[in-house]
């Protein structure tokens, strides 16, 4: 099993509804989130282009964060999900700087948070809440090692990439192109 | 005119606009386990080559502050933690990869043989002191006895120590400042320098005086080789990499590292020691605070930089 | 000097014993707050409770869930609500943030002068606020007549209001949703297809195949279900035509992107009709079997070939003729997207007109992929007695125009209240409902002289917004997530009903709409037009007397019904009466032509900005509904400013660097309150500038909007009056930039 998401560029309009209903579920405090939007344009007027993306963690197969954990607080969890168990962090910070994406961020309370792909949710066999919520359904989620998943098959049918492969996190995100 | 906006979210205490989450703690805690590594090398160093009558300095005198220098170390890093009461966690699991977990077992490690080593040197200060208690007269004994081995230990120990404050950085392939090898080689070497500069201070010989003169203006040396090499290596690297450098380069952080780190840190103290090597009268404390300041500077500033230094937007 | 009668007042300059009195609220009120958010994630399955959504006009219905510890906690979409099939927009799902903005209106205020002859506002009982505005009433009823009276109104609320107003005498009920906003689209389909679009509009974008918007930023507005379409029909891959001087979020969606230079979309238009004309690409037999003046419009196109539409829009003949064949290639699944704030430069019905008849023309009307027939549920309302005729309406105050407006002008009613030698009445008594009229109506100097005139301003809302600085008193609505209200009764594919039950008792001494109309009816002696005992009651009624009842809608929140009568689509050879003169689709008006106005548009050139100024347009971003979202937690969590876009040709010429700050001044000399961050950006005409509207807030009681960000509202001063229906054009400014403030450089 490993999940992953897929994130259709091509459909998102940058709405945020997806960082507001993340924050929401997850009780994440005013002026903190685990999601975000980044809008990209390029050209020169008339001869425009925007991608418009949904950022979060990326769930990395080769996580820095998970690596540089000195109390493996940060680990991989069934299905190949990066999480945080907040009372084993000690908030060194050391995840936060290991993150290429800038994905984490340090809790009011201490621990370090970030997307959990919606663990608690994804455990019931339900969708991650900013899937669930995305008014231009842009947003995949699923299992990539079972063929038939939504998102398998959108990988399949569809150009995508990944932020920063070079980085060799090999991240679990994915954006359609 | 390319255009990449966070549009919204992200606003992230520490993490927005660029990346702020290490302060003071992190750089004073580096310098200070690497000064500590410093000392605790040559002080090794000089009983396992068994010159330590000639270089009491090094290895009975300097090293009474070692202890004092982890301890204040240690709560710098206790206080940047943000989560301080899960602290024990750390030594719940031993994480090879992870170099904060390597420096938390080698503190555990080398803080009580820095007391030992005070402890059985004590009578340097405190002719007079005499144990109350037997076990710790037994106990003194024995590590007196074996005190060789005890070197060995503390050698290799401080060694690891002296690279771990490079490491700490170095490991992060986010932030391409840090993401260079060369970081362990430049902390110790750095680390060493600036120990070598605390024993001249506590040494009451000319002749260990000027051997660490010596030290210390070959250890500078090998410090500027390693800046000019870490240049090298950023400028014929990924575009990331030539951006970091730049922030050194003409970037926000050249002032800042070239005078206070390079010039005034290194270049002028490694002159001073040399004009004093030539029968020039300088204070020597004078070169010894400008090494230990040029020392904590390089802690710093690459701290700072090294958080502005990033793969995005 | 004129002294003006009414001083505007801060809510924060209570008397001192409401300045303590509130921070006891705010301190009460903080703890559950940051609780409320900082909870760990919830597992438990949570209660819910059945709403709709308040945040916008599109009113999607949802399930309020709440913590373990009874809080509110999150709104998520109710999965058979065909307004938003289960999925809510960032303002819906940051609805939260309204019931726990601790800058909330909290008790009654009354407007007092102290013995310095300074004003303040004083906390009162609810009794002592109802008994105040009855005196009022009766005062100008007795001495004006009850048609002097007028309620402005936006939202839930005003169904009660309107009904108090109606049984008082009054018929002056205004929405600045008509005049200033959809108004013009209405009237422009009225008078060509006989019906209006009204709200959510019929348009069958997930099936179609081609969907043209026109300054319509679908995505920027976030009305959900048509975004939602918009999604599948990229998923489809239909064919978007963009034409906008911005290159909005949806430009970048489209194949075709026209960067109109602005205020020339009729000339466009007109080329594209007689395009499709000429190449015969329109739909003859829909044509013949339901159009009228086909000829007349045949001949009156001719002169506009795209070379003449080129030198005025700026599009190449090219793009022209290849939009007007992806239109007709997929005709009749393609849609002229209407649009919905279309108060742009006074000849938005002509224009509108010209959208009609393109949509006419591709056989779209009543066809799948274009506009779909729509059905919409009625219930009963309560048993009341019959309401009085008014004798005088604010049409009085007209002048004998604007008479094809098929609802009240909410700036018909402003002007109405100013006092002029033709009127024997002014309106004395304002009540306004959950609109901010100082940021809605255009013109603020006039709204403001118009409320000056006033004998009585009753303010309604859940936000100290400007307009409660004005108030006599003010009145606190608890949030739609803590009070009942009536159904929701959309129109849609199908009809259906939603429910909006409270998920909290009301948080400090707010009170429902209904709650306050029908205590004041009493005090009116009209408590016949509120015979309930209590709402559940009313509620329970209205739904038996549809075979459901309350407690089945609790449970389903949403109740979908099957069409009553006629298809979705009209059906192939199918006769059909248009509610026209002729009972044909009118592409000649003949309403138009009876009242004096062009029966066909007519493009007619705007003003261009004077040198170093430009165009200002403005616009909305999907996390707001205007300026009500503007101090909402949650949703300045996402933007909490707004910034002027610049083109980088532009930013160079004034040397603007991006995030600088500058004020903004119009062609009248008025200058922003507050300075506004630049944003350069390739995506704005060098002609214009563009900001979101609803920011810039001068109410310090507004703790996170006061001071963010350049209000557009306060730079529209040049209003341009619809001739056919009165609405506000209010596109024809222009801004020039400020690098700082007169009295910035005095001091």
């Amino acid at each position: 099993m490993r999940y992953a998401m897929a994130i259709d560029t091509k459909k998102c309009v940058g709405c945020s509804d997806c960082v507001v209903a993340c924050q929401t579920e997850n009780n994440v405090p005013i002026g903190y989130c685990r999601d975000w939007i980044v809008e990209v344009t390029d050209g020169t007027y008339p001869q425009l282009e925007i991608e418009i993306r949904s950022e979060r963690c990326n769930h990395c197969e080769n996580s820095p964060c998970v690596r540089c954990c000195p109390t493996g607080a940060s680990h991989y969890e069934a299905g190949g999900i990066v999480t945080v168990t907040h009372n084993e962090c000690i908030g060194c910070g050391a995840c936060i700087q290991s993150c290429p994406y800038d994905a984490r961020y340090s809790h009011p309370d201490g621990y370090v948070d970030k997307c959990t792909f919606c663990l608690h949710r994804v455990k019931k066999g339900q969708q991650p809440a900013c899937v669930e919520v995305c008014p231009t359904k842009c947003m995949y989620f699923g299992d990539l090692d079972d063929p038939n998943s939504d998102i398998s098959q959108v990988l399949k049918k569809r150009k995508s990439k990944t932020l920063i492969p070079e980085a060799g996190t090999k991240p679990h995100v994915y954006y359609l192109i | 005119m390319r255009e990449e906006i966070i549009t919204s979210g992200r606003l992230n205490p520490n993490i927005d606009p660029h990346l702020e989450i290490w302060h003071w703690h992190i750089p004073l805690y580096l310098f200070l386990g690497g000064l500590a590594a410093g000392i605790l090398f040559f002080a090794s160093l000089y009983v396992v080559l068994g010159k330590e009558n000639q270089f009491r300095g090094a290895v009975r005198r300097a090293p009474v502050i070692v202890p004092i220098l982890l301890i204040v170390g240690l709560a710098a890093l206790f206080l940047d933690l943000k989560h301080k009461m899960y602290f024990w966690q750390l030594y719940t699991t031993i994480k090879l990869q992870s170099p904060m977990s390597w420096g938390a077992w080698t503190l555990m490690a080398i803080t009580p043989i820095s007391f030992i080593w005070v402890a059985i040197h004590i009578k340097e200060f405190l002719p007079k002191w005499e144990w109350k208690w037997l076990i710790f007269k037994e106990l003194e004994l024995f590590f007196v006895k074996n005190k060789i081995y005890l070197a060995w230990v503390t050698l290799f120990l401080s060694v690891i120590l002296g690279i771990y404050t490079g490491i700490l950085f170095s490991a992060f392939n986010a932030r391409p400042l840090w993401n260079t090898s060369i970081l362990g080689p430049l902390f110790l070497t750095s680390g060493l320098s600036a120990g070598a500069a605390v024993i001249i201070l506590f040494s009451k010989r000319k002749g260990e005086r000027v051997n660490f003169a010596k030290i210390d203006i070959m250890l500078i040396g090998i410090e500027l080789f390693l800046i000019v090499h870490m240049f090298m290596g950023f400028l014929a690297s990924t575009e990331v990499q030539i951006e970091a450098a730049n922030l050194f380069l003409g970037g926000q952080y050249t002032a800042p590292f070239w005078i206070f780190v390079v010039i005034i840190g290194m270049i002028v103290p490694a002159v001073l020691e040399f004009l004093e090597l030539k029968k020039f009268h300088i204070p020597h404390v004078i070169p010894v605070v400008l090494v230990l300041f040029g020392s904590l500077m390089l802690r710093f500033v690459f701290a700072y930089a090294g958080q502005l230094s990033r793969w995005l937007y | 000097m004129a002294k003006t009668r009414r001083d505007f007042i801060r809510i924060s300059s209570l008397s001192t014993a409401g300045v303590l009195a509130g921070a006891k609220y705010l301190q009460s009120a903080m703890p559950q707050f940051l609780q409320a958010n900082q909870t760990s994630g919830g597992d438990v399955d949570l209660q819910r409770t059945p709403t709709y959504c308040e945040v916008c006009f599109w009113q999607c219905a949802g399930w309020v869930y709440k913590n373990e510890d009874g809080s509110i906690k999150k709104i998520v979409g109710n999965d058979d609500d065909p307004n938003c099939n289960g999925r809510f927009c960032p303002r819906g799902t940051g609805g939260v943030g309204m019931y726990y903005d601790e800058d909330r209106l909290k008790t009654p205020l009354m407007r007092v002068t102290g013995a310095d002859g300074k004003q303040s506002y004083k906390e009162v009982s609810w009794d002592e606020a109802f008994d105040f505005i009855a005196e009022k009433l009766v005062k100008i009823k007795e001495e004006h007549g009850p048609e002097c009276t007028a309620l402005f109104t936006h939202g839930s609320g005003g169904h009660y209001w309107g009904t108090l107003l109606k049984a008082f005498g009054s018929g002056n009920i205004a929405a600045p949703s008509y005049a200033q906003c959809r108004g013009p689209r209405e009237v422009a389909f009225i008078a060509t297809f006989g019906s209006g679009l009204n709200s959510p509009e019929p348009t069958d974008i997930r099936d179609t195949r081609c969907l043209v918007l026109i300054g319509s930023h679908l995505g920027e507005n976030m009305h959900n279900g048509q975004v939602q379409e918009l999604s599948d029909a990229i998923d489809k891959g239909a064919t978007i035509i963009t034409v906008d001087p911005r290159f909005s979020t949806v430009a970048s969606k489209s194949k075709h992107w026209l960067p109109i230079k602005p205020a020339t979309d009729i000339a466009l238009l007109l080329s594209w009709i007689r395009e499709i004309v000429n190449n015969e690409w329109y739909d003859r037999e829909y044509i013949e079997k339901y159009a009228y003046g086909f000829d007349q419009l045949k001949a009156y196109v001719q002169p506009f070939t795209p070379e003449w539409a080129y030198g005025i829009t700026t599009i190449s003949p090219g793009q022209i003729r290849e939009t007007a064949r992806e239109m007709a290639n997929a005709s009749p699944s393609v849609i002229i997207h209407p649009g919905r704030h279309v108060t742009w430069y006074g000849d938005d019905t002509q224009r509108l007109r010209a959208v009609a008849i393109l949509n006419a023309l591709l056989g779209s009307w009543g066809r799948r992929g274009g506009f779909f027939v729509p059905d919409k549920m009625s219930l009963p309302d309560y048993p009341h007695p019959p309401f009085p005729a008014p004798t005088r309406t604010w049409r009085d105050a007209m002048g004998g125009k604007y008479n094809l407006a098929d609802l009240a002008l909410a700036s018909g009613v402003c002007d109405a209240t100013i006092p002029s030698p033709e009127l024997d009445c002014n309106i004395k008594g304002w009540i306004v409902n959950g609109t901010n009229l100082i940021m809605t109506l255009p013109d603020q100097k006039k709204t403001i002289d118009a409320i000056n005139n006033l004998d009585l301003l009753v303010v309604v809302d859940t936000m100290p917004m400007e307009i409660t600085g004005y108030a006599d008193i003010v009145l606190p609505e608890c949030t739609y997530l803590e009070r009942w209200d009536d159904f929701r009764l959309a129109q849609g594919r199908e009809p259906s009903i939603a429910l909006r039950a409270p998920a909290a008792e009301p948080k400090y001494n707010s009170k429902p709409a209904y709650w306050m109309a029908k205590e004041l009816s009493k005090r009116l002696g009209l408590e016949d037009y509120f015979a309930w005992n209590s709402f559940e009651e009313m509620l329970d009624w209205q739904l038996k007397q549809v075979g459901s009842s309350l407690d089945e809608m609790k449970r389903i929140g949403v109740k979908n019904l099957p069409r009553a009568y006629d298809d979705l689509y009209f059906q192939p050879g199918e006769d059909i009466e248009f509610n026209t003169n002729t009972g044909k689709i009118e592409l000649y008006s003949t309403a138009l032509a009876e009242e004096g106005f062009d029966p066909m548009p007519v493009y007619t050139p705007h003003a261009e900005p004077p040198e170093g100024y430009y165009h200002l347009n403005y616009g909305r971003a999907p996390m707001h509904t205007f300026s009500r979202t503007a101090n909402n937690p949650n949703l300045t969590d996402l933007m909490d400013e707004n910034t002027v876009w610049v083109n980088p040709k532009v930013a160079r010429q004034w040397y603007l660097k991006n995030g600088q700050e500058v004020y903004l001044e119009n062609q009248d000399g008025i200058v922003t309150d507050f300075a506004v961050k630049v944003r350069i950006t390739e995506r704005i005409r060098f002609d214009s500038v563009y900001i979101v509207h609803g920011f810039g807030h001068s109410n310090k009681k507004l703790s996170r909007a006061h001071g963010k960000g350049a209000s557009d509202s306060q730079l529209i001063t040049r209003v341009l009056l619809d001739p056919i229906m009165g609405g506000t054009g209010m596109r024809g400014n222009f801004v020039t930039f400020r690098l700082e403030k007169e009295s910035e450089v005095q001091s």
